[in-house]
């Protein structure tokens, strides 16, 4: 290499640094450090007033078990509210992306997309309103079907993760959808696929990085939910971020807190690297949100 | 079918929304019972000083947080498509961890974090300070924007990327074929082509910080955010002043929603 490509080379790794510098420094500062507190916090002790004190046990850990609830409702419906989402908005980011006339197609996703731009908590509280007692029960028993409750149900905090994030998912997919060439569909139809046949092995693979953002961008948003569960749960179908919230401002557990936030970070860091392994093992390059 | 399929979804998606902006209408005192048209509601929010203070606040807390977001995360994006070996995966690690971590995990994180660090702080500072009465750090503007802005510039980095990604490199070599000094590439060839990258980045990072409760639920000490103000207005019962207040917000995000999409095709069009 001559003396002015090593020079220019380190030019350019001095701009690198610069221009690194301000987000380095901030992660360091609002994310490994936060981080770091979070667990000295967790192997700590409640002092007797409640908040930290300096300590060295797994006990924190080791008592999980007591809002094993929580960790339960989350398990279960956080995934159940990804797949639900991705079934329901799937065809919908088909349809706009192949399927709906060009001239109106931007429009149609912008409409999609606006309610996600909308307050999150109007959006959670319409629910509240529609599911609640004066709501859809009230206009169930004008037909005669009587005692049905919706609110405080897993399934209105279902009906409220679908309706939250379903934008979320359409758009990963609608934008994987539109990159896939055209004509690769036609090359499969003058082969002589069934539609169906296509679908399989052209369209539904080569959208498969929109499958993967969106899921990933939904499962990580509801691992974390507190507002829907708190909402349309009431005190019933509660969150580990619902436990969190409690333990830090009402019971002001904060070591017991920590705890649970570091099993709550591992499941989630566990759960998004298996998924990355398995997309990188069958295949799938430029798969990741990156 | 599939045509169907869709329409039900645009209703499933508007229909409560609709309801909303029906019942901010309202004229009555029940929020349930529809009794006559009005815009009482509105006027009763426009007078609402908390309400007011809380949307200050939360247009404050998103623009600079937004632009923090926008401006470092592009960077750091720029840099990072040069930048191979152990920097380049630790940054993209961190980029994915400050995604993947929930909200009310770091929101939780960052309020113990500074609390312990505000603690010593002021201890130190009440100790060395002249005066009588020593500065002291607490909760407020500061640690919202800050926590904010973690989130949202990961975001921007992981979008400006996708943007670098699908970039025409061919167009960079042929501007410094054409001795276009690096700068000067930099700014008439890379910049206009990353541009939807960087706006959609700072317009969903702004969204993020204006809509988030839980986050600023933990770190905002007495500064009221809008989402802040009205969970706890849906706590102690609902009255139609939310719709109005609800209807207003929406309102406020198509507009300038609207205005984005505007600034892009002007934007897009000047660059050619």
């Amino acid at each position: 290499m001559t003396t002015a490509a090593l020079k220019e080379k380190r030019r350019q790794g001095r701009w690198n640094a610069l221009l690194l510098a301000p987000s380095g420094l901030w992660y360091l500062m609002l994310l490994i450090l936060p981080l770091i507190v979070i667990l000295v916090y967790s192997v700590g002790e409640r002092a007797p007033t409640g908040g930290y004190q300096a300590g060295f046990t797994f006990d924190n850990y080791l008592n999980i078990g007591a809002r094993w609830t929580a960790f339960k409702n989350t398990l279960l419906l956080a995934p159940t509210g990804t797949l639900i989402c991705l079934l329901a908005g799937y065809p919908l980011a088909y349809f706009l992306a192949v399927k709906a006339n060009p001239r109106t197609r931007l429009f149609l996703l912008i409409l999609v997309v606006v309610p996600f731009w909308t307050s999150f908590l109007i959006r959670t509280y319409a629910w509240m309103f529609i599911l609640g007692g004066r709501g859809l029960p009230h206009l169930l028993e004008l037909i005669g079907i009587e005692g049905v409750r919706f609110i405080n149900t897993p399934f209105a905090v279902l009906v409220g993760i679908v309706y939250a994030y379903l934008p979320l998912m359409v758009f990963p997919i609608f934008v994987s959808l539109e990159k896939l060439d055209k004509r690769l569909l036609e090359a499969s139809d003058d082969l002589g696929a069934s539609p169906f046949a296509t679908f399989r092995q052209i369209t539904l693979p080569l959208s498969a990085p929109g499958m993967i953002t969106g899921c990933m961008l939904v499962f990580i948003l509801l691992m974390g939910e507190y507002l829907i569960p708190q909402m349309l749960g009431g005190g019933k179908v509660f969150f580990i971020g619902n436990a969190l919230v409690d333990l830090f401002l009402q019971s002001l557990n904060w070591p017991f807190g920590s705890a649970c936030a570091m099993a709550l970070v591992f499941i989630m860091m566990v759960t998004v690297g298996l998924y990355l392994k398995a997309t990188r093992a069958t295949g799938g390059r430029d798969v990741s949100l990156m | 079918m599939l045509r169907a399929y869709s329409a039900f979804i645009y209703l499933f998606l508007y229909a409560p929304i609709a309801l909303i902006v029906v019942f901010s209408f309202n004229s009555g005192n029940n929020a349930s019972d529809f009794q006559g048209f009005g815009i009482d509601w509105y006027f009763k929010a426009a007078n609402n000083s908390l309400m007011l203070a809380a949307l200050e606040n939360s247009i404050i807390v998103a623009a600079t947080s937004s632009v923090l977001a926008t401006v470092m995360g592009t960077m750091a994006a720029i840099a990072l498509q040069n930048v191979r070996g152990p920097l380049r995966v630790v940054f993209d690690g961190l980029t994915y961890i400050a995604i993947m971590v929930p909200g009310i995990v770091i929101g939780i994180a960052t309020l113990i974090a500074l609390v312990t660090t505000f603690d010593a702080a002021n201890t130190v500072l009440a100790s060395i300070w002249p005066g009588e009465a020593p500065p002291k750090l607490s909760l407020g503007y500061g640690s919202i924007i800050a926590a904010h802005t973690l989130f949202a510039m990961a975001l921007v980095i992981i979008i400006v990327r996708a943007r670098i990604a699908g970039m025409d490199r061919s167009l960079i070599e042929a501007s410094a074929d054409l001795y276009a000094d690096p700068m000067a590439t930099f700014r008439q060839v890379t910049l206009p082509q990353l541009m939807p990258g960087i706006v959609a980045g700072f317009l969903l990072s702004f969204t993020f910080s204006f809509d988030d409760f839980v986050i600023a639920f933990f770190v905002a000490g007495s500064k009221n955010t809008l989402p802040i103000y009205v969970f706890s207005s849906i706590r102690r019962g609902v009255t139609p002043e939310i719709n109005a207040i609800g209807t207003a917000v929406m309102l406020f995000s198509l507009t300038a929603l609207i205005t984005a999409q505007v600034l892009l095709r002007r934007g897009s069009k000047q660059g050619r």
